[in-house]
């Protein structure tokens, strides 16, 4: 009896000779290599983009593209007709009418990658009648069209672009996403016009600062003081404002919050120094105010942009998302959006697509993938009048289906109203410089208080200037950039290495260790039939390779891809039938080969070679589908067919283990299964909880909730209640738009390593954070026993303040967040 | 030295003309996108020919 043998699937041939792709540069495989062709391709995809451009006359695009082919991928057309394009429906939606009788629409393209792809798309005009404009963002892979609906349908210009290589999908949200431009425009303005202010001010402050050391006259004395009001009282009261309206929210809702501390800085020294300035005497702090407004904004506005970037790139993805049906009607087929598909409708369904409605099947036999909805690993096998579900992936053949629900009504419309109401009441968690700024402000207002008291007794004039000067100095400037710089950076760095996430909070939270919940299908294992075991005749690989070779059935693929090492392309497959739901059976070469389901393939052979009996039993208890190998009518390997684990699973749940992580199952594919994949990876059985409903993740993960902090990882819609419920959740690679849209953070890389990493990232910068904040505590102590002893001056003030917002960059920016030593 | 009471208003309303340039090309969305448009007049000379 030959021992288990693991196959790794991800064994690819390689080919020797390297031809490079005429369009992407990519190496030809050597298959495909076409002697005496003046021009290679690597796939079909881009042998139709190249010849487009060539037609075209658009060769210029070659020229202009990067030397390095990094982040190149072969260009991938679709071929679809983008019929719903020109449905009034989808007009109404999705497209914005202009003056002059043209529309506009915001298009995400995928396949952006270079300056020339920009060049490329940009020609558009030239290539779609029609199309007036194309503008593309190269950061977004947004693309902004104007046509004219007279000179040309926007169908053929999505055509055109397909045909480039880039297939275009409408942009979601376009509102949302002005608001957020308006928004980014107004703090725009205010930064521009305290940093005016505060370098203006700042040049009269050093007039000031001169007149200390030297004779003054007290005329233009006045006039710098008069002046330097005027532009501060400007700043504090337009870009200013912010820091008062938050601070005001922040009593009203009796909650800490940073702005406090600041607002109360800010109106101190406003407040002293505009009486000081009228009155003539006493000192005016108002190069620091202003500097003080600029520096904060500017924190602020680095943070938000970079939030932005990340949600922006997680509802691209978002937006990837089929748009359109087949629908039929009569004998004709048309593409229509999916808003316009009622119930009672019939729709088409072709292979290795998404099913978009809820119905049953009419017509046609198939294999379905329900593992985004359910969890669930195995593919099902669905016919005429089976049920089907949104969400779920049809795998071979078309299907005709009659539509039952559409939209809000599907199963899976009402777990995403689920996550709706999830998404909107976010987990409560306190912020770490909000829950300083608390504990700050009340030091700082005893401080003042005791400053006035002391004051008061040896010299009654300087009281109150002394409690200014302390209120001011202490503004928690270095507290209001630290944060947001460190987390920004972080965050920056986490989005080019595939890490998108969405909020600051979340690393704050992952720094600490808690309880982390992770979904099995697609999360832990590779989400996709593989070869988990084989036992049995090595002998037989080729020949199982050779007859399964022709098929599109995922465990066909499954076994052509596992023994790709061992394929003899000598050896070819004749007269292979496929039974449906069973298996294959034909002749490779002389010999007689049967592949299938275990009592199938019993049925048609004669003998049983030892031992197979008992693999099969085996497989059976770990979750495994067997399927038998029959050679010459003897039974002469067994197959253990499910969902492999990703090879960096098992390291990654153990170094989460070794940093205190609490690790937990939650699935809601079948109890046994659940428990092979808990006791491969390690964890205890009574921590592994399989055959859950999406509902029943959720209401697990609120009471994990309450029970402390908890992390959510999950790729599927079935996770993605849980996922907007949970204090972080994660989704990975490859996951349902569903899970995009609920998740804090998503993986962009496949496998749990950059789980690893976000965590280490997180656990970095906030032990950054904390080292920069003991820094500009000091830097206050030090203000605040400067201006308490009454030494402070608005010169040492002056100094102090942007010194210690400097120290503050400084340490930000050299924080190693990722890489490195474990 | 009392030119100073001219001068300094002058340079302010000059700064403030500056003020209100930036605000014109923050609102009209000349900040929107960094990455593209510098990119442009690099390709712009085939186009012309």
């Amino acid at each position: 009896m030959s021992a288990n043998t693991v196959v790794n699937p991800e064994f690819a041939a390689r080919s020797t000779e390297q031809v490079a792709c005429a369009h992407c540069s990519l190496p030809v495989p050597a298959g495909l290599i076409e002697p005496g062709a003046a021009a290679q391709f690597c796939c079909h995809g881009c042998r139709t983009v190249y010849e487009v451009i060539h037609s075209s006359g658009l060769d210029r695009y070659y020229a202009l593209r990067p030397a390095d082919s990094s982040g190149v991928a072969p260009a991938r057309t679709t071929g679809r007709s983008y019929a719903e394009f020109d449905d009034s429906a989808f007009r109404e939606m999705h497209c914005q009418a202009q003056p002059g009788g043209v529309y506009s629409i915001e298009l995400f393209l995928e396949g952006v990658h270079c300056a020339a792809c920009v060049w490329l798309v940009e020609k558009l005009p030239l290539i779609a009648p029609g199309v007036v404009s194309a503008r593309l963002e190269l950061r977004r892979s947004l693309l902004r069209l104007t046509w004219d609906p007279g000179g040309g349908a926007l169908s053929t210009a999505a055509r055109a672009l397909d045909s480039l290589g880039y297939s275009p999908h409408p942009a979601r949200d376009v509102a949302k996403r002005t608001i957020r431009r308006r928004e980014d425009a107004r703090l725009l303005v205010r930064i521009g016009v305290a940093g005016a202010i505060a370098g203006n001010v700042m040049l009269l402050g050093f007039a000031l600062y001169s007149g200390m050391f030297a004779v003054m006259e007290p005329q233009y004395q006045a006039l710098f003081r008069v002046l330097s009001m005027v532009l501060t009282v400007v700043s504090l009261a337009w870009p200013g404002s912010m820091f008062f309206r938050g601070a005001w929210a922040a009593i009203r809702t009796r909650t800490a919050h940073l702005d406090l501390p600041i607002a109360i800085g800010l109106a101190a020294g406003g407040v002293a120094g505009v009486v000081n300035t009228l009155l003539g005497r006493g000192e005016i702090y108002f190069d620091s105010l202003a500097v003080l407004v600029f520096a904060l904004l500017v924190g602020r506005w680095v943070q938000y942009r970079q939030q932005r970037w990340a949600s922006d790139a997680v509802e691209m993805l978002y937006s990837l998302t089929p748009s359109a049906v087949r629908l039929i009607e009569g004998d004709a087929i048309r593409e229509a959006p999916i808003e316009v598909v009622k119930r009672g409708d019939l729709v088409e369904v072709r292979g290795n697509e998404t099913v978009p409605v809820d119905g049953d099947v009419v017509n046609g036999e198939s294999s379905i993938d329900q593992s985004l909805l359910t969890g669930e690993s195995r593919p099902t096998h669905v016919a005429g009048g089976d049920r089907v579900c949104a969400g779920t992936i049809n795998i071979s053949s078309p299907l005709r289906i009659r539509v039952t629900a559409a939209g809000e009504e599907t199963r899976v419309g009402k777990l995403l109203r689920i996550v709706e109401e999830c998404a909107a009441r976010p987990a409560p968690m306190v912020r770490l410089a909000d829950r300083m700024a608390g504990w700050f402000t009340a030091a700082v207002l005893a401080l003042a208080a005791i400053t006035v008291v002391v004051w008061m007794v040896i010299d009654p004039a300087r009281a109150i200037d002394n409690a200014t000067a302390l209120l001011i100095v202490t503004c928690p400037c270095a507290l209001g950039l630290t944060t947001p710089l460190a987390v920004t950076i972080a965050i920056g760095r986490a989005a080019k290495r595939g890490i998108l996430i969405k909020g600051g909070d979340t690393l704050e939270r992952l720094a600490r260790p808690g309880r982390m919940i992770l979904d099995k299908t697609g999360t832990l294992t590779q989400g996709r039939v593989s070869i988990v075991r084989w036992c049995g005749a090595d002998w037989a690989r080729p020949l199982v390779a050779a007859i399964e070779s022709n098929s599109a059935h995922p465990v066909a693929r499954a076994f052509v891809e596992a023994f790709r090492a061992d394929a003899d392309v000598s050896l070819k497959p004749g007269g292979a039938i496929t039974t449906l739901g069973a298996g294959v059976a034909g002749r490779v070469g002389a010999r007689e080969v049967c592949v299938g389901s275990a009592a199938w393939v019993r049925s048609r052979a004669s003998r049983e070679a030892q031992g197979i009996a008992s693999h099969v039993d085996q497989f059976l208890s770990e979750g495994l589908a067997p399927v038998l190998v029959a050679v010459d009518g003897e039974i002469v390997a067994a197959a253990g067919v499910g969902d492999a684990l990703r090879d960096d699973s098992r390291g990654a749940l153990d170094w989460l283990r070794s940093r205190g992580w609490g690790v937990e199952l939650l699935s809601g594919d079948h109890a046994d299964v659940v428990k092979r994949v808990a006791g491969d990876l390690g964890i205890a059985e009574q921590d592994a909880r399989g055959g859950r409903l999406p509902e029943q993740k959720l209401e697990y993960v609120r009471s994990a909730q309450s029970a402390g902090d908890a992390v959510m990882v999950g790729d599927g819609v079935n996770d993605a209640a849980a996922l907007a419920a949970a204090h972080v959740g994660i989704a990975v690679h490859g996951g349902a738009e569903a899970s995009l849209a609920a998740a804090d953070v998503y993986l962009n890389r496949p496998g749990l390593t950059p789980i690893v990493e976000l965590i280490q990232a997180s656990r970095r910068t906030f032990a950054a954070i904390r080292r920069t904040l003991a820094i500009s505590l000091g830097y206050n102590l030090t203000g605040a026993a400067l201006a308490m002893t009454g030494i402070l001056n608005p010169l040492i003030a002056a100094i102090l303040m942007p010194v210690s917002s400097f120290t503050v960059l400084a340490m930000a920016l050299g924080v190693r967040t990722f890489g490195g030593r474990r | 030295m009392s030119v100073l009471f001219v001068l300094l208003p002058a340079a302010l309303l000059f700064a403030a003309g500056a003020v209100v340039a930036f605000i014109w090309a923050a609102r009209t969305g000349q900040f929107d996108d960094l990455d593209t448009d510098a990119l442009r007049p690099l390709w712009d000379d085939d186009a012309r020919k």
